[in-house]
């Protein structure tokens, strides 16, 4: 896992070394690490309760289940350029003014996310991942990988789900206060997409995200337009 | 050009007040409605909320009076528990019974009473 191309011969030579001693102080170190440069903003650990209080109040989207919902190579690459992918922030109403049509939220209110080293996102990525309380969920989510249209799709995410109403199917497109879905498949692994969207309360039972109450089927095919969108 | 309601203003500070004894609380109806409403219905509750740029059916002006006045608690209740379509109107308002308890919903039936300062008719 540590060999990674970008780092050059010796780093990668003096790191295998250091791992064959101490694997065990590896592993401390990438905790050590998040820790200190991300608890900060982020929740690393389960939280005893579920409040609309901590939803109103939280800083960052939580992380102490990030193995049980991203890809590990999305996470390095993002971690070192990180892009916007909640249009308004975390709760959108901690950045929301009244405009003269809409509400909007300013241009200058939102922080850029701090960018990291190639070798402090690995670190960041490996403790990240072993980050799983909630396997159940991912063992129970069944995706089946499966051709779609683009055409119906939209219509289906649009139109019949009203999922647009919160979410950005392509930049430029449908809501603001959720998650940008167009980098959606990217970021996350199909059985986390395919569990939230069916019970996104078993996630976050205080989430502003409805449960849309869909079959199976009808989530799996919401999750292939994900898998859709994110090939165009 | 909007106006802020200052009905609002008032009321809200006024459920501040009244809302914050010691020890963990029960979310009040401004702290739901703020959380799950305001992103389409508008951080003043007028329909104008930030996901309203691309939205094929505006969301309800809460603050019309005759409107609101015309509609009973009950039909508000089954609107927000099992969203537009229970109430024949756009599938876009959704159904938030997996978000709150019917407690909860009948505390944001009386906010949505604040808003309109009215009751049904
Ligand atoms: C100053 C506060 C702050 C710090 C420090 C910070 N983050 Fe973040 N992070 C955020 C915010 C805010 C977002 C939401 C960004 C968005 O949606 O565009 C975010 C988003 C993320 C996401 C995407 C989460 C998701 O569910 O979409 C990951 C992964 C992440 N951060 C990892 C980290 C790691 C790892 C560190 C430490 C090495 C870190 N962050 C440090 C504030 C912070
Ligand atoms: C009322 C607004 C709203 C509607 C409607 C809505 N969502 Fe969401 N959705 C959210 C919010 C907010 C989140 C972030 C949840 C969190 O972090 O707690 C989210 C998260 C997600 C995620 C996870 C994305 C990520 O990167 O974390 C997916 C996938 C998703 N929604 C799909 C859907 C689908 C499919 C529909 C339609 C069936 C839908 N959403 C309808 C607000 C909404
Ligand atoms: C995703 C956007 C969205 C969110 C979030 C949302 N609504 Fe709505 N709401 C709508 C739309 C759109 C309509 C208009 C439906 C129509 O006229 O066909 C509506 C209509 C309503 C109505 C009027 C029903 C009627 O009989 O005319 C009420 C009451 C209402 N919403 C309450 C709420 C409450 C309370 C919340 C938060 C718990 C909420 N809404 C969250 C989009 C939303």
């Amino acid at each position: 896992m540590w060999g990674q191309p970008r780092r050059g011969p010796w780093t990668s030579l003096l790191f295998a070394a250091l791992l064959a001693t101490s694997g065990q102080a590896g592993a401390a170190d990438s905790k050590a690490f998040v820790e200190g440069e991300c608890a900060q903003c982020h929740t690393l650990e389960k939280p005893a309760e579920f409040t609309v209080e901590r939803m109103l109040n939280r800083e960052a989207p939580d992380l102490y289940y990030a193995g049980n919902k991203f890809r590990r190579e999305w996470l390095v690459e993002w971690l070192q350029e990180p892009k916007r992918i909640r249009p308004a922030g975390t709760y959108f109403g901690q950045n929301v003014v009244m405009g003269d049509e809409r509400d909007i939220v300013p241009d200058d209110k939102l922080e850029p996310h701090p960018a990291y080293s190639a070798e402090e996102a690995e670190k960041a990525a490996e403790y990240l991942m072993t980050l799983r309380p909630y396997d159940d969920l991912i063992a129970e989510a069944s995706y089946q990988e499966k051709p779609v249209s683009g055409m119906m799709g939209k219509m289906n995410f649009g139109k019949f789900k009203g999922c647009d109403a919160c979410h950005q199917p392509t930049p430029g497109t449908g809501g603001l206060s959720g998650p940008e879905v167009h980098t959606a498949f990217a970021r996350a692994t199909p059985e986390f997409l395919f569990s939230f969207i069916k019970n996104p309360q078993a996630w976050e039972p205080r989430t502003f995200m409805p449960n849309p109450g869909l079959n199976d089927g009808e989530v799996n095919k919401l999750v292939n337009y994900l898998r859709f969108l994110s090939e165009e | 050009m909007r106006r802020a309601n200052l009905m609002i203003g008032a009321v809200t500070a006024a459920g501040i007040l009244a809302a914050s004894p010691a020890g963990a609380e029960e979310p009040s109806g401004k702290q739901l409605y703020d959380l799950f409403c305001t992103q389409c219905h508008g951080v003043n509750g007028d329909g104008w909320g930030l996901n309203t740029g691309d939205i094929r059916v505006l969301p309800r002006d809460h603050t019309e009076k005759a409107e609101m006045a015309a509609r009973t608690d009950d039909h508000l209740f089954k609107a927000i528990k099992h969203g537009g379509t229970a109430v024949n109107k756009s599938n876009l308002m959704p159904a938030w019974d997996a978000n709150m308890t019917d407690a909860e919903i009948r505390r944001v039936v009386a906010y949505l009473r604040e808003l309109c300062d009215c009751s049904a008719d």
